[in-house]
């Protein structure tokens, strides 16, 4: 191997790992904050990637349509569950405009758009901003039907409801998208070279973008109190619930960030890779490899650990590359090893 | 007796012999085939019933184990030519060897490395298969032959229909035995925390382990008949989609019971079936349309039913039939107790620092057979580090602490327990679910004629019927002396406060202690609760019991107690009877305020 396949290889690697490092983190986040492992995280970076990529082929994204029938349900199922209790009965007739507005309404509007909009004429930035206004939102949405009225249950349910989501989710992404794999355009055409290797502009631009998108994240949790709110909620449910932290708050806006986590990482890794509608799962699961480095606990190693399992998936596909799955998936192994010899505690409540 | 045995066996042995009688009476070969597969399926939720659903413990990883299963069998017997039988067994090695790698890896530490580590082993060894030269690639291996005993052959559907149900009927009376074990217990208790089964002598992270690995050899013995069912064998079924298939069906019949594994895999096969076939007709073949229904039917199934079918069909129908013992049964051997009066716990200069801070700062004190002894002082005083220091939850730093002339620092907890010294917890650490009398006998789990840890095979071929019958003899006649008596077939968690305390102090009974350990027994509690544990704990010291007390409420620590140790800021600052603790200064200064 020379030194320009090996600055290839370690190029591909940082940048894939980059994009597995902020799967992890969403992960970690989900995880603690709401107890669910969120295993339709990897639909979510399908949806991201294949709706943009029907916006910049000019077609109206069928996930705009998934998002109006998801607002219509969640806006019935917040309106059914509102009219079970006498106070929140008095208080829906307050509450409804917004809820039509957000559920309904913006639903609506981006529909609108999508349908009579000249998509393809757009600028890739607002190509890109409408396609995460489409995804996102169905994070939050998703909670509110599938996981909030479960939300005391065991891990074990809301692990279910996760595979009944993600089952849902792929089945839904073949139906709107088929079954044929696509790439979207790269960000930029731009090469440098460093020394005597290429670098690629589209590779920088995810790095600094991952890079931007993790010190926001930190900021968010570290100065605002909304950050906060969901970090207590994390470490003890319910003191924070006890101290006026709502839970069910903490879980939509959990849901938000992973999802808009998930489809940026779409939007980030289509240019490189082909993305079907079912190939989010296993980006997903690299993810979750390197979460388990961080002990689904601690972000700045589960990041760590993505890097490197982007680093060990370029070079495994280099060298072995029939193994290259088997490869990241081994690596678990010593991991755990490590964890093991390296950690002594003991956990109080199981 | 043995009437009722029988009876509650009548249910599930009708059951079985319709099942078994099918083909007999006409079932389509279609049904046939289905109902093989429902076998399989039951075969590998019963082991994560017992995993996941009674233990806690999550595993993706179990389409994986079906998957070495029948691929160590599909390959010696195609490539060697050896019996199906050899395939059993190295397949049977094969998975265990490999449970017991990850498990050994994985359940020493916390919680959530299981499920995950299991989806990558599950997501590695798919890819093994599938890459493999020797295993066929992603085309598999295939004329695989058929099971034969002597000149019988398991060829045709209707056979290894047959011997499938039959394997499913062992395994489920095995998995039924283990769980009405001395083990058996300890890991239902298992999903509550380790701390109160380590505090009763259970290894619990060898337990887990042995759980693991046992659920891996039923998903083994499952992988073993599919191979030779198939006669052929390829990667796709031992994916992870099927490692999470296997959790849905015990998650949907119902995680905790064993008959929700049958339940669970019939009806996601029979399901699955139909919505295949139909629902392409109903709504167009354009997309994959039964994932989306059953993905959605799923999550709406659990906003009505999370707990699974099961439960509620017992609800419904079922009643729990009380639990007969022998009457006969010989009490368990004792340890020699001390005599009245001799001191039998020795604190010397105990200290126990936390990086620059010190909890316990040289505290000494003693504790004699037949007496009571109170630990108070204002919060934060190190009372409840003290205590964790006798119990092993913490290591000591310096100092002596002998029991009965022996040291104890550096034993784990249940070390100590099995030593001779229980106790019991402020925050009470029952089983809800299991009978009161279920929950008294952990307390012997270390009495048993087995080997301490050992009994998991004579669980399971039910060949400890008599060590059962000490234990149970043992908790009933502990219940007895502290009045539970009548309650002993409740579950539980359906027993007041001040009961479920009195049942604490029962289990601790069966450690056969000559101390015992009371976090904060109180606590909580009304007054004529309080009145009958006073009176309790006055018969125990009449009978030449030694009690430590850790406890705030100074009206029963002071009608109760023989001596009191006072402590205040880590360090003791008064000791004597009640008497002269409550005009001590120091005492009277830690709790009041000095009057300057």
């Amino acid at each position: 191997m020379d030194t320009s396949i090996l600055a290839v290889l370690i190029q591909d690697g940082i940048t894939t790992g980059a994009i597995y490092a902020l799967l992890s983190l969403a992960l970690v986040l989900v995880f603690s904050v709401t107890r669910v492992i969120f295993l339709p995280q990897g639909e979510f970076v399908a949806f991201g990637a294949l709706t943009l990529a029907a916006i910049q082929n000019g077609q109206a994204p069928a996930t705009a349509l998934l998002l109006l029938a998801l607002g219509a349900v969640t806006l019935a199922v917040e309106a059914g569950s509102a009219l079970r209790l006498a106070q929140t009965r008095a208080r829906l007739l307050h509450r409804l405009p917004l809820l039509v507005a957000t559920h309904l309404a913006a639903p609506l509007a981006i529909y609108a758009v999508t349908r009579y909009i000249d998509l393809q004429a757009l600028a890739m930035p607002l190509q890109i901003l409408l396609a995460l206004l489409i995804v996102v939102p169905m994070g939050p949405m998703i909670y509110r039907v599938a996981y909030q009225p479960l939300a005391h249950s065991s891990v074990l349910v809301l692990l279910i409801v996760s595979l009944g989501v993600h089952l849902a989710m792929v089945g839904l992404g073949l139906l709107m998208f088929g079954p044929e794999g696509t790439n979207t355009k790269p960000f930029t055409e731009m090469q440098f070279s460093l020394g005597d290797s290429p670098v690629s502009g589209q590779s920088v631009i995810v790095l600094i973008t991952v890079a931007a998108l993790i010190a926001v994240i930190y900021v968010f949790f570290e100065r605002t109190l909304t950050g906060k709110a969901l970090r207590a909620t994390a470490v003890n449910r319910l003191g924070a619930r006890l101290v006026g932290v709502g839970i069910n708050q903490a879980g939509k806006l959990s849901f938000a960030m992973a999802a808009g986590i998930g489809a940026l990482c779409g939007i980030l890794i289509a240019p490189f890779t082909i993305v079907n509608y079912e190939s989010g799962f296993i980006i997903a699961l690299k993810g979750f490899v390197g979460a388990i480095f961080g002990g689904l606990a601690s972000y700045p190693i589960a990041a760590l650990g993505s890097v490197s399992v982007g680093l060990i998936e370029s070079f495994s596909s280099f060298w072995a590359s029939a193994y290259k799955e088997l490869i990241v998936f081994t690596v678990i192994i010593p991991i755990l090893l490590w964890r093991s010899l390296t950690s002594h505690h003991i956990d109080e409540e199981a | 007796m043995k009437a009722l045995t029988s009876h509650r066996a009548a249910l599930p042995a009708l059951f079985f012999a319709i099942v078994l009688a099918l083909p007999q009476l006409g079932l389509p070969p279609f049904w046939v085939t289905l109902l093989s597969y429902v076998g399989l399926y039951a075969i590998v939720a019963l082991g994560l019933v017992l995993l996941t659903g009674v233990a806690g413990l999550i595993s993706f990883g179990q389409a994986a184990f079906v998957g070495i299963g029948a691929y160590t069998t599909a390959y010696l017997t195609t490539q060697f030519g050896l019996s199906p039988w050899i395939g059993l067994l190295a397949g049977i090695a094969l998975t265990a060897c490999s449970a017991f790698l990850i498990g050994s890896l994985t359940m020493r530490i916390s919680g959530h490395y299981l499920p995950l580590s299991t989806i990558a082993w599950g997501l590695s060894l798919y890819y093994l298969f599938g890459n493999l030269e020797m295993l066929g690639k992603h085309d598999g291996i295939n004329g695989i032959p058929a099971i034969a005993i002597g000149s019988v052959e398991f060829g045709n559907g209707a056979s290894m229909y047959l011997l499938i149900w039959a394997v499913l009927i062992l395994a489920l009376v095995s998995v039924v035995n283990f769980l009405d074990s001395r083990a058996g217990r300890a890991v239902r208790a298992l999903r509550f925390g380790t701390v109160m089964p380590e505090a009763m002598g259970v290894d619990t992270a060898r337990l887990k382990i042995v759980i693991f690995v046992y659920a891996a050899v039923l998903a083994g013995i499952s992988g073993w008949l599919y191979a030779h069912l198939q006669q052929a064998v390829n990667p796709t079924p031992f994916g992870l989609k099927y490692g999470i298939d296997y959790l849905l069906m015990v998650v949907v019949g119902g995680a905790g019971h064993v008959w929700g594994a049958i339940l669970g895999a019939g009806l996601l096969a029979v399901l699955s079936n139909f919505l295949q076939e139909w629902l392409p007709g109903v709504l167009g073949t354009g997309g994959n349309f039964e994932a989306i229904v059953f993905g959605i039917a799923l999550v709406i199934f659990l906003q009505f039913a999370n707990e699974g079918l099961w439960p509620r069909l017992q609800a419904r129908f079922g009643r729990r039939l009380p639990r007969q013992l022998p009457a006969d049964a010989a009490p368990l051997a004792q340890m020699p107790k001390p005599a009245r009066g001799e001191v039998i716990l020795e604190v010397e200069a105990a200290r126990k620092q936390f990086g620059g801070l010190v909890a316990v700062n040289d505290v000494s004190f003693s504790v004699k057979a037949g007496e009571i002894v109170g630990l108070i002082g204002p919060n934060g005083a190190g009372k409840s580090t003290t205590f964790n220091l006798v119990t092993g939850v913490l290591s000591i730093t310096s100092g002596k602490l002998n029991y009965r002339g022996q040291s104890l620092a550096g034993l784990s907890s249940r070390d100590i327990s099995s030593r001779g010294i229980a106790r019991t917890f402020q925050h009470v650490r029952l089983v809800p679910g299991m009978s009161v009398l279920e929950n008294a006998a952990m307390g012997a789990f270390r009495r048993g004629q087995f080997a301490p840890q050992g009994g998991i095979l004579a669980s399971l071929l039910r060949a400890n019927r008599k060590e059962e019958a000490h234990i149970l003899g043992e908790a009933r006649r502990q219940l007895e002396r502290v009045g539970l008596g009548d309650l002993t077939d409740h579950p539980a968690g359906s027993l007041a406060l001040g009961q479920q305390r009195i049942l604490e102090i029962a289990r601790a009974l069966c450690c056969d202690p000559a101390l015992l350990l009371l976090d904060e027994p109180a606590a909580g509690l009304r007054l004529k609760e309080k009145q009958a544990l006073a009176a309790l704990l006055d018969k125990l010291r009449g009978e030449g019991m030694a009690v430590l007390l850790v406890e705030h409420d100074m009206d029963f620590v002071m009608q109760l107690t023989d001596h009191i140790v006072v402590m205040e800021f880590g360090t003791k600052i008064a000791e004597g009877t009640p008497a002269q603790i409550q005009v001590h200064p120091a005492v009277l200064e830690a709790y009041l305020g000095g009057a300057q």
